[in-house]
């Protein structure tokens, strides 16, 4: 129970806001966003008859609000847990756990950087490029989405980066397509020293297949499943390949959630939603 | 021989991690903690989805991944020693020859205030473990343990929640000389699609309750530790006042990591929660 170890805490919802198909939360969340760095995440108690919790990115955390430290998560209603925080109203309440996992590692030098994330996925990439912004980094955001609804904030990539890509699979804003049709070429204009993706494992793997052909490191956040997301059951191993090129069982939510790209074992994983 | 534990309310085997993961949420000194099931041999444990929800319950199919007995002795025990847990381990072997090395190894290792045998893995065929499917087998593992294993070292029987044979087993465990029987493990149940898995959590408190009660009632003279589904303060109570001496937590860890410490904050003061003596 140190100074640094996450924390439970009962926290409260403060504002929520609609976002097209996601719904955006403000809760208090005393001793978690002093603690947060970008990639982090909170583990959610939802309904009382699911036993299992649910991962959370932390999109946003204000130390100093009037209501004290607060943080924002970006939620899609689909499923029984992500239904029951999407209804969640203004003075709920909701136990929360975190921050929990290892962050996004930053460069330590400046250099480009370039911020990959599908759909809601894409909520750790904004604190990340602040922060790389604040030590100097070129940041270019793209995202993606099934449509303009299923987007996390363009414009406001736009205000945080030098530029922010586009795509959406039925057209309905940016370019039509997917992550894979147009990444080699944006790797190629940012010139993209470290590649951050968040999204579904398909999508990740990916990336960090391209990041690695274009001579680029890359940092991976998994969104594998974690009932607990403490360490505690142990149903979210992953293989990892060490640096003697061998794979061994890590748990993801205790040595992830972000892993370098070329650490992970792919196979090992099941499809990530 | 008698069961003393420092607290009424002790984390269930293989739902606390290895010690650090719950240090930032518990208070570590004297907490009674049984570590997950440790084989001879580190277990890679079951490939594919390891758990699923079920309403108010937990299936799991963990397949006692661990890292071998070895590497627990050399690098997770000395942690918990050294925090101060009353650490139980928890064994279980492919033969009752296993189990009688394992626990000579553990009984021999310093730090260590007793063993959890695991007579009742929801899946033990899949697992590649002596199947306990009769009493007399569950007994046989027993008494392999309490042989090789330091005389004033407790041993605990865990028991399957088979509401119609848990005396039966409860008796021959302790006629086997254990020091107390744990009431209960997972139900055997299977994961969506039949995979074999074992149901915990609060769906299954009746069972333990009723578990319980039958052993208490039969065998007053046993020590028993109750455990399945205690989720708050009301399900802790209702195994003690069946007449357990002790509970123990296990899938309420995983939704909220502090339960251990906010029942203990609760039963403290309950004069019921302290452990009987034997007569
Ligand atoms: C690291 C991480 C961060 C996440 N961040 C967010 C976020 O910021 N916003 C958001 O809306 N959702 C996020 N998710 C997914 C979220 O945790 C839930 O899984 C999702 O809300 C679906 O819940 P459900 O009730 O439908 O689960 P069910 O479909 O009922 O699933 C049951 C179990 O499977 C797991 N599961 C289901 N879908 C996923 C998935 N996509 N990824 C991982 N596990 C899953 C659940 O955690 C649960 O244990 C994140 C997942 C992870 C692993
Ligand atoms: C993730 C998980 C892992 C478990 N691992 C073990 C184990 O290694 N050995 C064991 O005897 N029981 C194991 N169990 C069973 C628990 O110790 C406990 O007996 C059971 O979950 C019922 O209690 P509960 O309802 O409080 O969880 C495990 C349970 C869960 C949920
Ligand atoms: S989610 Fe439970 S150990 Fe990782």
């Amino acid at each position: 129970m140190g100074e640094r170890d996450p924390r439970h805490v009962l926290a409260e919802v403060l504002a929520s806001r609609r976002a097209g198909a996601f719904r955006h939360l403000t809760l208090t969340a005393r001793g978690i966003p002093e603690l947060f760095r970008p990639g982090t995440f909170v583990a959610a108690s939802v309904a009382p008859t699911q036993m299992t919790r649910r991962a959370l990115w932390i999109h946003r955390v204000s130390p100093t609000g009037t209501f004290g430290p607060t943080l924002d998560v970006v939620v899609e209603p689909r499923g029984v847990g992500g239904r029951w925080l999407a209804d969640l109203t203004v003075g709920a309440r909701v136990e929360l756990t975190g921050p929990l996992g290892r962050p996004f590692s930053l460069p330590r030098e400046p250099v480009a950087c370039l911020l990959v994330g599908e759909g809601w996925s894409a909520a750790p990439l904004f604190p990340l490029a602040e922060r790389l912004r604040d030590r100097q980094s070129a940041v270019t955001f793209l995202l993606s989405g099934a449509d303009e609804a299923h987007l996390l904030t363009p414009r406001e990539a736009r205000r945080m980066a030098r530029a922010a890509h586009v795509v959406t699979a039925d057209g309905s804003v940016g370019r039509h397509g997917d992550v894979m049709s147009v990444l080699p070429a944006v790797l190629e204009s940012t010139g993209a020293a470290v590649v951050y993706a968040a999204g579904p494992t398909a999508l990740l793997r990916a990336v960090a297949g391209a990041a690695a052909a274009a001579g680029a490191q890359s940092q991976v956040a998994l969104q594998e499943p974690l009932p607990c997301g403490t360490g505690l059951c142990r149903a979210c191993v992953i293989g990892v390949r060490g640096t003697d090129g061998a794979a061994h069982q890590v748990r993801a939510c205790l040595e992830g959630p972000v892993l370098p790209g070329d650490r992970v074992a792919w196979e090992s994983l099941g499809g990530g939603r | 021989m008698t069961l003393v534990l420092r607290h009424p309310v002790m984390i269930a085997a293989g739902c606390g991690g290895t010690g650090p993961e719950l240090a930032p949420y518990v208070e570590m000194a004297d907490l009674p903690f049984v570590t997950r099931t440790l084989t001879r041999d580190p277990r890679a444990g079951s490939p594919g989805a390891r758990m699923a929800e079920s309403p108010s319950g937990l299936l799991n199919a963990i397949g006692m991944d661990n890292p071998g007995v070895a590497h627990f002795l050399e690098h997770e025990l000395p942690w918990l020693v050294r925090a101060g847990a009353q650490v139980f381990v928890s064994l279980a072997g492919s033969t009752l020859g296993e189990y009688a090395e394992l626990a000579r190894r553990v009984g021999a290792a310093p730090g260590v205030a007793g063993i959890e045998v695991n007579v009742s893995a929801p899946d033990p065929g899949g697992a590649g473990i002596f199947e306990a499917r009769e009493p007399f087998h569950a007994a046989s593992a027993v008494a392999a343990v309490r042989r090789a294993t330091p005389a004033d070292l407790p041993v605990l029987a865990k028991l399957r929640p088979d509401v119609a044979r848990v005396v039966e087993s409860a008796r021959a465990a302790v006629e086997a000389g254990a020091t107390a029987v744990v009431v209960g493990n997972a139900v055997p149940a299977a994961l969506p699609g039949g995979r074999p898995a074992g149901l915990t959590g609060p769906a299954i408190a009746p069972v333990a309750l009723r578990c319980v009660t039958e052993v208490c009632g039969r065998l007053p003279q046993v020590v028993v530790v109750g455990c399945g589904g205690v989720a708050d303060v009301a399900g802790a109570r209702a195994l003690l006042g069946a007449g357990a001496a002790a509970v123990q937590v296990g899938t309420a860890l995983l939704r909220d990591p502090t339960t251990a410490m906010r029942l203990l904050a609760a039963l403290g003061t309950d004069p019921s929660t302290r452990p009987r003596e034997e007569p």
